[in-house]
């Protein structure tokens, strides 16, 4: 534990926002100034109140929202549109519904003119590692939320990005699921060794998955605070929703939204 | 299963046509009119309509411009809705015209293009058109606007090229309207092709329902006006087979995905 908080300071930002702001045509601003670093190989959440920008945020890094101000910087390159080192989970899944589950995981290397043999390899592995063994042919309506969202996390992982975005990925999940979810998602962390950025505006959820925590402001956003969670995740997975320190940081966050929920 | 029997969709039809024909033959041996035969005295002049050929050169006169206004009407149709879906100025561009003559009771174009272009097949195949595509137009335009925006920005994400976004993406998201359309549209064009025969000269199948009636042989008017309805329908059938063959699904449950996912 001691030894992974001291070597947080030297790793280097994979993702770094420069002053970014965002006025939607109407006038409506969601961003206001936002400057952020995300350091690689970690995962830092974006929590907020409902509506305060966090998703607006996740898109301009994906470069899907071009920013009205500022610029974002991905492994040194100014973003200007998508990119073949980011890949995207998305809160309403966004599965392809007339394709199966081994075309949808494979769609980033199709559209990248994989090989069909070649992609469906990879897209397999993938398959597997996000539990989805023997689906490989169904389609996405035959599948439970928690299910779908699991093919569009293999999709993101196939097209092997260096930065994952996720918005609320679990959101439209039911609680248990989410759970289980959570704690397949910090193997996978461990495993993959990416940097991902996660939308949540679950606080349990950003506490328990986060190696740093950025809590925005209420519309126009500003970064508020980061809190970087003191909780060791080598352990088992059930131990942590009981550590002291994974409770605290809880409530300390919990502390400072409330106002803006009242 | 008990249900699934009884709600079958084949069960159904076979039952609601079975109850058309018993009224009918009721209806024709009342008789409610001297000119309304019975079913089997209509089924009798089919048979012999068959048997002596006049019914297959008929369909096949009104097949000529039946088949080119409807090919022309898909092709064109589908073309030009897709890109006034993708294209905002071709949508400001054409969607007034094709909102205008889907509203508008287009057969009363008829004697224009008959002045305009003759009594020949031009005409005919353009009357199939004017009926046809507007529906089909306007099913593709909206099947396309509609293409739900996550798979749009998924493709992005994903870096799609604007051509596979088209042809990867959107197409295939708006492919059960725009074959909703197709149905519609050729459904319409059957309508516009009998009002040609009718209207401009007498030929194939409008041939025998005008001359039919005009020597009083109720029974082989009844039979051609029968018949060309059937084929109508067993023509909008088979383009519900093609598109499920080309998509292999079943369209409900298509649906029940697209609703399924949270907004």
């Amino acid at each position: 534990m001691q030894n992974e908080k001291q070597s947080r300071p030297s790793t280097p930002a994979m993702v770094q926002v420069r002053g970014v702001s965002k006025v939607y045509e109407g006038g409506v601003e969601a961003l206001n100034g936002i400057t952020l670093e995300f350091p690689q190989g970690q995962l830092t959440s974006l929590l907020g109140p409902s509506g305060c920008g966090k998703t607006t945020l996740l898109k301009i890094i994906a470069g899907l929202i071009t920013p009205t101000a500022g610029e974002v910087h991905v492994d040194g390159k100014k973003v200007t549109g998508p990119g073949p080192e980011r890949a995207f989970v998305f809160q309403d899944f966004a599965l392809m519904p007339w394709a199966d589950v081994m075309r949808n995981v494979a769609f980033g290397l199709e559209l990248k003119g994989v090989k069909r043999s070649e992609r469906e390899a990879i897209a397999s592995k993938y398959i597997q590692a996000v539990g989805l063994k023997d689906f490989e042919r169904a389609h996405p309506h035959e599948l439970s939320g928690g299910m779908r969202q699991r093919v569009g996390l293999a999709r993101a992982l196939a097209v092997n990005a260096k930065v994952l975005l996720m918005d609320e990925p679990f959101s439209a999940v039911d609680e248990q699921t989410r759970r289980k979810f959570q704690e397949d998602l910090l193997q996978l962390i461990d495993r993959e060794r990416k940097t991902f950025i996660f939308v949540t505006h679950s606080i349990e959820e950003a506490v328990y998955v986060s190696d740093r925590v950025v809590l925005l402001s209420r519309r126009p956003s500003r970064v508020s605070a980061i809190i970087e969670p003191d909780i060791s995740r080598q352990d088992d997975p059930d131990k942590i929703r009981r550590d002291p320190a994974y409770l605290d940081t809880v409530e300390n966050i919990w502390q400072g939204l409330k106002h803006y929920v009242e | 299963m008990m249900r699934e029997g009884l709600t079958h969709p084949l069960l159904l039809r076979v039952l609601s046509v079975a109850l058309v024909v018993g009224a009918w033959e009721y209806a024709g041996r009342v008789p409610i009119s001297p000119a309304f035969p019975t079913f089997q005295e209509t089924f009798a002049a089919f048979l012999e309509m068959v048997k002596d050929g006049t019914l297959a050169k008929a369909t096949w006169i009104t097949l000529k411009p039946l088949a080119l206004g409807l090919f022309t009407s898909v092709v064109f149709g589908v073309a030009i809705g897709t890109l006034m879906g993708l294209n905002r100025f071709a949508e400001w561009l054409g969607s007034p015209v094709f909102i205008i003559a889907q509203s508008a009771p287009l057969a009363a174009l008829i004697p224009i293009l008959t002045f305009a272009y003759g009594i020949g097949l031009t005409s005919k195949v353009l009357t199939v058109c004017i009926m046809a595509m507007p529906v089909i137009v306007l099913n593709s335009l909206n099947a396309v606007r509609h293409t739900p925006n996550s798979l749009v920005e998924m493709g992005r994400a994903f870096l799609a090229s604007r051509a596979k976004l088209v042809t990867k993406i959107i197409l295939p998201a708006a492919s059960p309207m725009i074959f909703a359309g197709l149905r519609l549209g050729c459904a319409a064009g059957f309508v516009g092709v009998i009002l040609a025969e009718l209207l401009i000269t007498p030929t194939g199948i409008g041939d025998i329902i005008t001359y039919n009636q005009s020597i009083a042989e109720y029974p082989k008017m009844y039979a051609a006006i029968a018949f060309i309805i059937v084929f109508s329908v067993l023509f909008i059938e088979a383009i519900e087979w093609l598109e499920r063959a080309l998509f292999g699904r079943n369209k409900g449950q298509f649906h029940a995905e697209r609703e399924t996912v949270p907004a």
